[in-house]
């Protein structure tokens, strides 16, 4: 492996600096006011600007949309610690990201260990490039925290699969043009070793979708219906039956993206929040129980942000992160509800608000899809469930 | 600074833990309980200790100290923790040594420290007057006499008090209860006249004293006069983050002794530990000691860096280390049910411990308050 000397860094930080400052349109140095400003690619691409788009251009010619990926598969090709610089480049700038996309977060990383050399050449090089809007397929009606017992059934016709089931919770499954499935590959095999990992194109025949309306109102996710859906057989990810070693470890990814690691938007302090809504009185919050309420919340967030901290620094000190990641899911997501129940009591009759639109109620409904935190990504009670099962050893 | 402790401060934790799981186990602690030992430590002990410097720790190397910085001692507090081993660590070694190394003269730290260090002298500080730890309410007198203070009050919970050579007294010498300005710390002869201590056996069997003052000559200042409130305030954020550092060492050994018997004890033919109530408390509880100790290395960091935010931290340290000790320790008796309440199984040392440390230096309630306070809210 190639050393990169600090002096090396200091050199890639200057032209970096240098890069980002003449090319990140002004428009694009701010903080994205919602998931709907930011841009997701696809075959059919939108974008809320012009500036986003040649920023989209400019970072995906450079590799960057994906800074580690290999070049070969249109990323960066950045070590680890250039990466870093990057990143803190960019939030020095307050650059946004100039792409989101599941199939950068959760698929590039299963196809980058578990693909084969097509499928990496193929895929991986498309979402680099955000050609393809992907979407997730994991979850069904009878399968949430019992995900391996899934019922979408892929039949081995010789030369395709033939797919019928049905998949809940797939986000954006009506934009997108593709989506990554577990699907069951053998009825007769155990639960978790008759699962394979399979790409089918949103396009075929046979592939339905129906929006969900959450308590929150509108929402990105989606039902997604197969009815005899023919998927070529090279669309299989990694061995046949052996797709629930994928899905633990795309599991793993999506929890420690819920778990906050690497978020690094900036937000008033919710003592400073308070103090606007509530008021001061003789230098103290004027609600004893919520300025104590509050106290104990910053405290344990500082906790846990060190305690991120301390993990990686563990793990770079060769302390593998195993399981704890279930422990940053559980904690981070019941901190985001806890926070917003703070943020309902310091709003008073403010935060009742429903009102027409999103803009309007926006505290009431974030604070109703918060609830979900907990639920998705593997339920508090299943990090628990993994807490103790292998980090403690209880059985 | 990354949050991990160096080879050098490992060798120093695994030296430790293996001379306290061989000189100073809980069942130590229980010797000195069942004997009455008015010491309330092991004297022979504590000389080993300092003889390996542990005295002297952060003591810097003029006065004879290995000035090995705050992580290293926060091992070593950790590792007394997990024995529960009782020594005047905590009321000279981290509190009493930094009063002087923070507040006092060249003359005072040249007189004092090696002997500290060497494990000859106990010096404490007499602070508490109330049941609540709250220094700016200090009411103790002391009023000038020519060259001299005459000292008049009762200071409360000083810890090793019995046995002390050195009392450093936090006393008023102007303002009013509630005022910061208007302290002063005093040095004074435990032995001097005037002085009456009486003794207390407290709930983790530890020592500690009730000192009353009756027109106590006291001659010797440490720091300034009447602005001694901002080094007792360094000494006391110092000694916060040190004790929650033994109390981390306290809450992880009794934590692991109960996942430990969570596995063994069966009950209905299987290990209780294989029921998903107990589990999902013992998961909690796991998470809730992982945050305590990223707070702890964070904070003795902080004291090693001169962090200017050092209040903060020893406050919000104290706090949530106060929290889940009381969490951890509670929930061990009961899942030891019907044995952890005999008094043969040692899992209800741990939880005495707890109590008493939590509400030495200020308890969760001041903490929690005290950080919203310096945060302005």
């Amino acid at each position: 492996m190639e050393t990169i000397t600090q002096q090396d860094l200091d050199v890639f930080r200057a032209e970096t600096r240098a890069w980002l400052e003449a090319n990140c349109p002004e428009s694009i140095r701010q903080t994205p006011k919602s998931m709907e400003d930011v841009f997701w690619g696809g075959s059919n691409p939108h974008y809320k600007s012009e500036d986003q788009k040649r920023w989209f251009e400019r970072m995906r010619d450079r590799g960057w949309t994906t800074p580690m990926w290999p070049k070969a598969y249109g990323g960066g090709g950045l070590s680890k610690q250039q990466n870093k610089v990057l990143l803190e480049e960019m939030t020095r700038l307050n650059c946004q990201t100039p792409l989101f996309s599941f199939g950068i977060s959760m698929l590039g990383p299963a196809l980058l260990k578990f693909g084969n050399e097509a499928q990496k050449k193929e895929h991986l090089t498309a979402i680099s490039r955000g050609e393809v809007w992907w979407c997730q397929g994991y979850s069904e009606p009878g399968a949430g925290s019992d995900l391996a017992g899934l019922q979408t059934r892929a039949e081995d016709m010789g030369d395709h699969y033939l797919v019928s089931g049905q998949k809940v919770w797939t986000s954006y499954a009506e934009n997108a043009d593709m989506i990554f499935c577990l699907v069951r590959t053998n009825p007769d095999a155990k639960k978790h070793t008759g699962i394979s990992f399979l790409l089918i194109d949103m396009q075929s025949e046979g592939v339905s979708t129906r929006p969900i309306r959450l308590i929150s109102g509108k929402s990105v996710f989606c039902e997604t219906f197969f009815d005899n859906v023919k998927v070529p057989k090279e669309n299989l990810v990694g061995e046949l039956n052996a797709g629930w070693s994928i899905a633990k470890y795309l599991l793993t990814h999506e929890r420690s993206m819920i778990g906050g690691i690497g978020d690094v938007r900036k937000e008033k302090p919710l003592f400073q929040m308070a103090i606007d809504a509530v008021g001061l009185d003789n230098g103290k919050l004027d609600d004893p129980v919520l300025r104590a309420d509050i106290a104990r919340w910053m405290i344990d967030q500082e906790g846990l942000m060190w305690t991120i901290e301390r993990t990686t620094d563990e793990a770079k000190a060769g302390q593998p992160i195993g399981a704890k990641s279930s422990f940053f899911k559980y904690y981070y997501t019941e901190q985001n509800k806890l926070k917003y129940e703070l943020l309902m009591a310091l709003n008073g009759t403010e935060a009742a608000i429903w009102g027409d639109t999103y803009d309007e109620g926006k505290l009431a409904r974030d604070f109703c899809r918060t609830k979900g935190n907990s639920i998705e990504g593997g339920t508090s009670e299943i990090q628990l469930n993994i807490i103790s099962k292998h980090i403690l050893g209880l059985g | 600074m990354a949050l991990i402790i160096n080879e050098e401060q490992q060798m120093l934790k695994t030296s430790a833990a293996e001379f306290l799981k061989e000189k100073a186990p809980v069942a130590a602690l229980r010797k000195l309980r069942d004997e009455k030992n008015q010491q309330g430590y092991d004297q022979a002990l504590w000389q080993q200790m300092a003889e390996m410097g542990w005295a002297s720790l952060v003591i810097p190397e003029q006065y004879g100290g290995l000035d090995f910085g705050y992580v290293g001692l926060g091992q070593l507090l950790e590792e007394m923790g997990r024995t529960l081993t009782a020594s005047p660590m905590v009321s000279t070694g981290l509190v009493g040594a930094h009063a002087i190394l923070l507040a006092g003269n060249a003359a005072q730290k040249e007189r004092l420290l090696p002997a500290i260090g060497a494990g000859e002298l106990i010096v404490t500080l007499a602070i508490d007057e109330r049941r609540q730890h709250h220094p700016a309410k200090t009411t103790m007198s002391a009023v000038k006499q020519g060259n001299e203070y005459v000292l008049n009050g009762k200071k409360v919970f000083v810890l090793d008090g019995q046995v002390a050579n050195q009392l450093i007294v936090v006393a008023r010498t102007a303002g009013k209860a509630g005022d910061e300005a208007g302290l002063t710390m005093f040095l004074v002869d435990a032995q001097a006249q005037g002085i009456e201590i009486g003794h207390q056996q407290m709930m983790d069997s530890r020592n500690a004293a009730t000192i009353s003052f009756e027109n106590v000559k006291a001659a010797e200042v440490l720091g300034q006069v009447d602005q001694g409130f901002e080094v007792l305030t360094q000494v006391l954020d110092i000694a916060c983050i040190g004790i929650s550092a033994e109390m981390l060492g306290t809450m992880c050994e009794a934590f692991e002794r109960t996942v430990k018997y969570l596995k063994e004890r069966k009950q209905f033919g299987v290990p209780i530990g294989s029921f998903q109530a107990l589990q999902h408390r013992a998961a909690l509880m796991y998470g809730e000691i992982e945050i305590c100790k990223s707070m702890v290395i964070k904070a003795l960091q902080a004291i090693d860096q001169n962090n200017p935010d050092l209040s903060r931290m020893a406050s919000m340290t104290k706090a949530k280390i106060g929290e889940t000790i009381r969490l951890v320790t509670n929930e061990a008796i009961q899942m030891f049910g019907g044995i952890g309440m005999t008094d043969d199984e040692e899992i209800g040392f741990f939880m005495k411990r707890a109590r008493v440390a939590q509400v030495t230096f200020g308890d969760y309630n001041y903490h929690l308050d005290r950080y919203a306070r310096l945060l302005g809210f």
